[in-house]
């Protein structure tokens, strides 16, 4: 029942509302027991109309109009509790929920501003922040270690290091890229960026619905993966490691993929030597949806704050399986607004409260929307001198100061 | 109701602006061009007429790269047809342009008799004119600029047009008019991607030819060039505590704490 | 002596405006310049009075008709293209405005003339007129000759102070004749905005935020920073076309002119047509993440970075410094 959902059959890409019973998934789908389990533990059930249980229950009896109608699902913040808690392994968040999603982003008759912006920047300029594309590399003139950019340099490398949007713009997402970049260099990793060619993966686009954004993107990144050889992926994105895996691998596009914290993980016998700095700090975890939930990566992270000398860990209510979502997936990173207007707690608020009773000095993270989520909940509870968030590569390569 | 509505491409400022090296023009190498943005707006106020008064709208354009991309966008949206402009010369400026698709509207396949031509009252690259007057004169419709709202009853049209200092005026205008938008009344709404694709396999972006004579340019520029500015801001750097910290004390010293 | 220069005066539910005076004070220049003689031209129904303002012209052109009251582009480029027509002055400064912006493009449609829009500035060049343009939003700037005579400039606010265009002088009053044709435009009334609970343009402090505050949930930031400064927030056009602020919060063009002893901006690019609403703010401080937007060409302090993060630091500074 724990297992995280592996896929096995046909990609979310193949998948309509309207051949849907015809497909191994549409028999999981029709064999729901409407248990409740996925609305029990939606953060956001209680406010949904029609919770994920009742759209099961309207598409089998036909009457999704009502469902679409409904600005409900605009709530889902793909976090992965529903799919994961799932008796009969529906594959909620990554399959069915996009498809209805989709049919109501088609009807909704104002789409919210700031996600409006978001998408449209996203289809422009490859990132949701508007931001230019030659602004991409911006953060490697600090890095502080050398970085090759394939575009300039197209030999092939081992690893492809797929750095993502948020990673490459934001100030404090670029401060997880230095980190990244310092300890790829400590370790000897023969790694390349695309640079200004790299464009977001789409997955949370896919999440919510814009499926036809997400087939642009791929479009375009396929072109371009071509273009150049490396063993594997590497992605500080958990979102788009999920993209890479589930949605690129089955049309064709398999190469092996990482996220940077169970690949640093895969390295920690080498990675240990060179963490010589204690931190003394006392550290509680964030699962992350992506890598928690829907990939099973719970015991990886962990080890690697335990590997850091100095740092005690304590656990949050709400861990593992069970961990409160920051409110940033499926979209949900640009609909904090639109949440307000309708007077619900931000998720990124409703967790940083248990963080915050943990006592702990420092929230460990491991996905880019959660550092900025969570900071700002800290200001909004006057926490922010108490407490600070760092992504666990941020402390590693802390500890790897000199 | 029959509405035109008349887009065209403008350079994207997100991206850095360079001058090319003849000193007057600008370097291409990296430019990006994007929709006009209140082109956009007009189209948004075309598409909220129709939908509350019915009708059929065209999107007319001369041709430029990524056209084809907001034509089947505008498409997406709602609009009944796009027909570009091809084989115009490069270069053109605003009076130039507008007199080809005035020509263009007036020779076309079956686009007028049109009741209402929409466009974005400005342009960040306009130089020798606006498109909008240069259109209502060539083609002898009314016009007002600066608009903001508008509704139709019959043969006539009430037009919101703006002011200074929030005030608006509200005309009766005799259709056929041509107006110069500077805002829908809704800000321009969303259209999925999956729409968009679709419309670019089903439907067809119509092409007619340039009319033969383009305007010529009412101008020459001598320059372009970054502005010369005999000041620029005192820069304050740090972090945002340190930032602050420096306005706090240039306040204080002002008296304005 | 070479052909006039002309100024197309605004006169506006009663009033000149400042631009108008501004206009009048660039014309005078330019019109020195060439040794050309300088003229106001007045549209306007039972408006002869205000001629007097416009005494830094050699003389004033006045026409009165009563579809010159509250004009209509269409009435007033067909007065001023039938002067210009009859007179051959050899160039028309034309205040940018929404008013007279209209005007002075129709009527240029109208003579196969140039408009040249977005004049910051106008000098003769051997004879010729070179006007300095704002192009791309303020990103870069172009020095233009028209190649038509008559030419039209569209001149922004702000190109010279209004102080240099008021004169002690009485000019002489021409009175003009114009037959206008039937009307396709009839004015209605006028719609003004809704009071509000705040006139800008009585505060001594403003917080302004633009397209860089994002969304509407971040304006409390620049409410908390306002109100920590005693001070009120206002908007670019951007936030108000979004329903995020009051129509009577908005500075520039077609908003309110603001004269605050301190002006802050966040996340505004600086563009024309907002800018021309703070030239008298003595004090501007401009927060915006593109080190090259032009706001940092018209501020006096800048800050290259994020105005969500600044506008709360700031907003904590003052709070403490305050006490």
């Amino acid at each position: 029942m724990s297992e995280p959902a592996v896929l096995t059959e046909q990609s979310a890409c193949e998948l309509t509302l309207d051949n849907l019973w015809q497909t191994s998934e549409g028999q999981r789908v029709l064999s729901c027991m409407q248990c409740g389990m996925c609305a029990g533990t939606c953060p956001y059930g209680d406010v949904m109309d029609y919770p994920p249980r009742r759209i099961i229950g309207m598409l089998r009896e036909g009457q999704l109009e009502e469902v679409l109608k409904s600005q409900s699902l605009l709530n889902c913040v793909a976090c992965y509790a529903c799919m994961a808690k799932c008796p009969r392994g529906i594959r909620l968040t990554e399959v069915l929920l996009p498809l209805v999603k989709e049919q109501t982003f088609a009807q909704l008759p104002e789409v919210p501003a700031e996600l409006q912006k978001a998408l449209q920047n996203t289809l422009r300029y490859g990132n949701p922040m508007g931001e230019s594309p030659r602004k991409r590399i911006e953060w490697i003139k600090t890095a502080g270690v050398p970085i090759r950019i394939f575009q300039q340099d197209p030999r092939p490398a081992d690893v492809l290091w797929f750095v993502e949007c948020y990673t490459s713009y934001h100030p404090r997402g670029q401060d997880n890229s230095r980190a990244t970049a310092r300890l790829f260099h400590a370790l000897g990793i023969d790694f390349a960026i695309l640079g200004n060619e790299e464009k977001c993966a789409g997955e949370c686009a896919r999440l919510l619905g814009e499926a036809g954004l997400f087939d642009t993107l791929t479009d375009y990144n396929k072109v371009l993966l071509q273009k150049y050889r490396f063993n594997r992926i590497v992605t500080s994105g958990a979102h788009a490691y999920d993209a890479f895996k589930y949605q690129y691998a089955p049309q064709g596009f398999d190469y092996e993929v990482h996220h940077t914290t169970p690949f640093l993980f895969r390295h920690l016998d080498k990675l240990k030597p060179k963490l010589t700095k204690k931190l003394n700090y006392t550290v509680t975890y964030h699962d992350s949806c992506c890598l928690g939930r829907h990939n099973g990566f719970y015991d990886e992270p962990r080890a690697l704050l335990q590997a850091i000398p100095g740092v005690k860990l304590v656990e949050m209510t709400h861990n593992r399986i069970n961990a409160i979502c920051c409110g940033g997936g499926g979209g949900g990173m640009w609909l904090d607004t639109y949440y307000k207007a309708k007077g619900y707690e931000r998720l990124s608020e409703r967790r940083i409260q248990e963080a915050i009773a943990t006592g702990a000095d420092v929230l460990a993270v491991s996905c880019p929307y959660e550092v900025s989520r969570f900071e700002d909940a800290l200001k909004v509870f006057g926490a922010d001198k108490r407490m600070k968030v760092r992504d666990i590569v941020e402390l590693l390569a802390e500890s790897m100061e000199a | 109701m029959n509405i035109l509505v008349l887009l065209k491409m403008v350079p994207d400022v997100v991206e850095e602006l360079e001058v090319g090296p003849d000193g007057k023009s600008l370097d291409t190498s990296f430019l990006r061009t994007i929709l006009n943005e209140r082109d956009d707006h007009a189209l948004e106020q075309a598409l909220l007429l129709k939908d509350r008064l019915g009708g059929k709208i065209t999107v007319l354009a001369l041709d430029a790269p990524d056209m084809d991309d907001v034509l089947f966008t505008a498409l997406a949206k709602g609009a009944d047809r796009a027909v570009k402009i091809t084989g115009a010369p490069e270069g053109l400026t605003t009076h130039g342009a507008a007199r080809l698709c005035a020509q263009a509207i007036a020779g076309g396949p079956g686009l007028l008799p049109a009741d209402l031509v929409l466009t974005g009252v400005q342009a960040l690259d306009d130089l020798d004119g606006l498109a909008a007057p240069l259109l209502a004169q060539q083609l002898g419709f009314a016009y007002v600029g600066v608009v903001t709202g508008v509704t139709a009853d019959g043969p006539n049209a009430t037009v919101i047009k703006e002011y200074a200092g929030g005030v608006r005026g509200e005309f009766a205008v005799r259709l056929p008019a041509v107006l110069g938008v500077q805002a829908a009344e809704k800000p321009p709404r969303y259209v999925p991607v999956a729409k968009v694709r679709a419309v670019m396999k089903a439907q067809k972006i119509e092409t007619v030819p340039a009319p033969a004579e383009a305007g010529a340019a009412l101008v020459e520029v001598r320059q372009m060039a970054k502005p010369v500015v005999s000041s620029h801001a005192e820069m304050l750097e740090g972090s945002p505590e340190e930032i602050a910290g420096k306005l706090c004390e240039l306040l204080a010293k002002r008296g304005l704490l | 002596m070479p052909a006039n220069i002309w100024v197309l005066a605004e006169a506006w539910r009663g009033q000149i405006s400042e631009t108008t005076l501004e206009v009048l004070a660039l014309g005078r220049e330019v019109a020195g310049q060439l040794g050309a003689p300088l003229e106001a031209v007045l549209l306007g129904h039972n408006a002869k009075p205000l001629a007097a303002s416009l005494g830094a012209a050699d003389n004033v052109l006045y026409a009165d008709h009563a579809a010159l009251a509250d004009l209509t582009p269409e009435a007033g480029a067909a007065a001023l293209v039938q002067l210009i027509k009859e007179r051959q002055p050899q160039a028309v400064l034309v205040p940018s405005t929404n008013l007279s912006m209209d005007i002075g493009a129709l009527a240029a449609a109208q003579l196969q003339a140039a408009f040249v829009g977005g004049c910051k500035d106008l000098k003769a060049d051997a004879g010729t007129l070179v006007a300095q343009c704002v192009v791309y939003g303020g990103k870069l700037e172009a020095a233009v000759a028209a190649t038509t005579t008559p030419a039209l400039f569209g001149v922004l606010p702000g190109s010279r102070p209004a102080d240099a265009g008021r004169s002690g002088n009485v000019p002489a009053v021409a009175d003009v004749a114009v037959t206008l044709p039937e009307a396709k435009v009839k004015f209605n009334r006028y719609l003004e905005p809704d009071a509000g609970d705040v006139d800008i343009t009585q505060q001594d402090v403003l917080v302004a935020v633009g397209r860089g505050i994002q969304t509407k949930d971040n304006m409390e930031l620049a409410e908390s920073l306002a109100a920590a400064l005693g001070g009120a927030v206002c908007g670019s056009r951007p936030v108000i076309d979004q329903g995020w602020l009051a129509l009577s919060r908005q500075v520039g063009k077609s908003g309110m002119q603001v004269k605050p002893k301190l002006y802050i901006m966040l996340g505004i690019s600086g563009a024309p047509e907002h800018v021309e609403g703070i030239k008298g703010a003595q004090l501007i401080v401009a927060v915006n993440t593109d080190a090259t937007a032009p706001v940092f060409n018209v501020a006096h302090y800048g800050v290259v970075g994020d105005a969500l993060e600044i506008a709360p630091a700031l907003t904590d500074a003052v709070k403490a410094k305050k006490g």
